[in-house]
């Protein structure tokens, strides 16, 4: 009784901590990438909100939250609330599987910095990221406008292709550590990073990745200058706001999730876990960002056909090429 | 073609790293203010000739030419019989500065000057009185004076303006 209670204090006190890093990290992140988008553009990017426009999430949070929440008139209402909760909801729930530090002995019990290790935790990452095309596509769908709409089927077909590969590329990272739960996964990782052995799965990865999160040059779902913001153009402040967020936790959970797979998660000489850790997301989200500041956005057909006779088949075989050698190990 | 690709999507990357330790072109306004070019066109004035009248003979071709009617005046005359505006008033809520007034102005009173800074809470600051537009000088041209050029005798007599020749004495061609 008394462990069952420490567990769920322990527990309760774990998801508050991270919930509220995670928005914070969220909300600074969209200065971050305001700010690195300008230098690499070579303008100053926010600069007036407080010293280096610092106070500029919480002007944006006030905006966001003091607008009126529009609702079009011949929209699917129920739906159209409910979508952005979708989005939100899922990028978050990703993060309760990823290890952010190693475990550390409290009063006598060991204390894991991981708020849950499900063991299947790699399945639950993929299928809650599949999860978070339902609001992509039902805040399309909802909103009964046709920008919303071409974005949201733009979205759930690009998600859906790209979701393959992206499963397909953890399949060697499976076979190699022998186990689908993330703290496993980088307790394999104790003497090399995956991405050594696996630099091929470590790419294909990453490309699916962004594409699943509608970054640039994947960004087609909301394509700016075709489809005015794609599915979100009816969304007016918070709940466009939640989508905006959504769009940065899952920035952030990208991180983590592929410095769990590839790049031995908070493992590493010298620092604290900890340090490893963030030090490794912010790594990947400043590639991710350098590379919004860099690539053009693609055209639909080279999209598909990237997902489709590109990454797919090459996931593929990097899995039979990996079959093999750990074969040719073993014996 | 693959390697082509490939050396392409990299000399981008490199390319914009680069650009990421450049100093920024961005002039930040407030604080900076660069001067504008003499010929910007931005609020309107009404200038002064040289003897310190003003300028304006209220011909209302500035109001007639002025594509958004920002311009209405209502004419007089001095007791001397030079013409004026008895009041002159310029809403700059709608002026576009498109400049056509000081084009259409045949004595070079109205003009456009590069102070652009309007802004006001109340939209009816914006409307300018002629006391709020006359000022003290003669603007781009400190020299010309209308009625030393056009022949109008309030000046001087016949035939002693500026590039006027003498007029001609019709009976002294008679036969």
């Amino acid at each position: 009784m008394e462990t069952w209670v420490a567990g769920l204090i322990l527990l309760v006190i774990k998801l508050g901590v991270v919930l509220v890093v995670m928005l914070l990290v969220a909300a600074y992140l969209v200065w971050v990438e305001r700010k690195l988008i300008g230098r690499l553009q070579v303008r100053y990017g926010p600069n007036r909100a407080g010293r280096f426009g610092l106070f500029q999430p919480l002007a944006d949070l006030i905006k966001l939250a003091t607008k009126e929440d529009t609702v079009p008139g011949a929209a699917d209402k129920t739906i159209f609330l409910l979508a952005p909760a979708v989005v939100g909801t899922t990028a978050m729930l990703l993060f309760a599987v990823i290890p952010f530090g190693s475990s550390f002995t409290l009063w006598g019990k060991p204390i894991p910095m991981v708020i849950t290790d499900l063991n299947v935790a790699l399945l639950f990452a993929i299928a809650l990221s599949s999860l978070g095309v339902y609001g992509v596509a039902l805040g399309g769908w909802a909103s009964n406008s046709k920008y919303s709409l071409l974005g949201g089927i733009r979205g759930a077909a690009q998600m859906i292709s790209y979701e393959l590969s992206l499963g397909l590329s953890l399949v060697p990272v499976v076979m190699l550590a022998r186990s689908f739960s993330l703290v496993e996964i980088i307790n394999a990782q104790a003497r090399y990073p995956f991405i050594l052995v696996q630099p091929v799965s470590f790419l294909i990865f990453f490309v699916s990745a962004v594409a699943e999160i509608k970054r640039i040059p994947f960004d087609l779902p909301e394509a700016e200058n075709e489809l005015v913001a794609g599915y979100h153009t009816e969304y007016s402040g918070m709940r466009f706001g939640l989508f905006f967020l959504g769009e940065y936790i899952t920035l952030i959970v990208l991180g983590g999730l592929v410095a769990a797979f590839f790049l031995g998660g908070w493992r590493g000489p010298f620092l604290p876990p900890l340090v490893w850790f963030s030090l490794k997301v912010i790594g990947m989200v400043f590639v991710m960002i350098w590379m919004r500041g860099t690539l053009p956005r693609l055209r639909y057909d080279q999209l598909m056909s990237l997902g489709w006779k590109v990454l797919i088949p090459v996931a593929l075989l990097n899995i039979m090429v990996t079959g093999a050698v750990i074969l040719m190990m073993a014996s | 073609m693959f390697k082509e690709g490939l050396m392409g999507l990299i000399a981008g990357f490199v390319t914009t790293f680069k650009h990421l330790f450049r100093k920024p072109v961005t002039e930040q306004y407030p604080e900076y203010k660069r001067t504008l070019p003499a010929r910007s066109r931005a609020r309107i004035i009404l200038t002064r000739d040289p003897d310190g009248d003003e300028r304006c003979v209220a011909c209302y071709l500035c109001s007639a030419v002025c594509p958004v009617s920002c311009i209405s005046m209502q004419s007089a005359q001095r007791q001397d019989g030079r013409r004026y505006p008895r009041w002159f008033r310029i809403n700059f809520a709608r002026c576009i500065y498109c400049g056509l007034c000081e084009e259409a102005c045949p004595t070079l009173a109205i003009q456009l000057t590069s102070h652009f800074e309007t802004c006001e809470h109340d939209v009816l600051k914006l409307v300018a009185e002629k006391e709020d537009l006359l000022v003290n000088h003669g603007g781009k041209s400190h020299e010309y004076n209308f009625y030393r050029h056009a022949g109008v005798t309030m000046v001087g007599d016949k035939g002693t303006h500026i590039n006027e020749e003498k007029p001609i004495d019709l009976k002294s061609n008679l036969p």
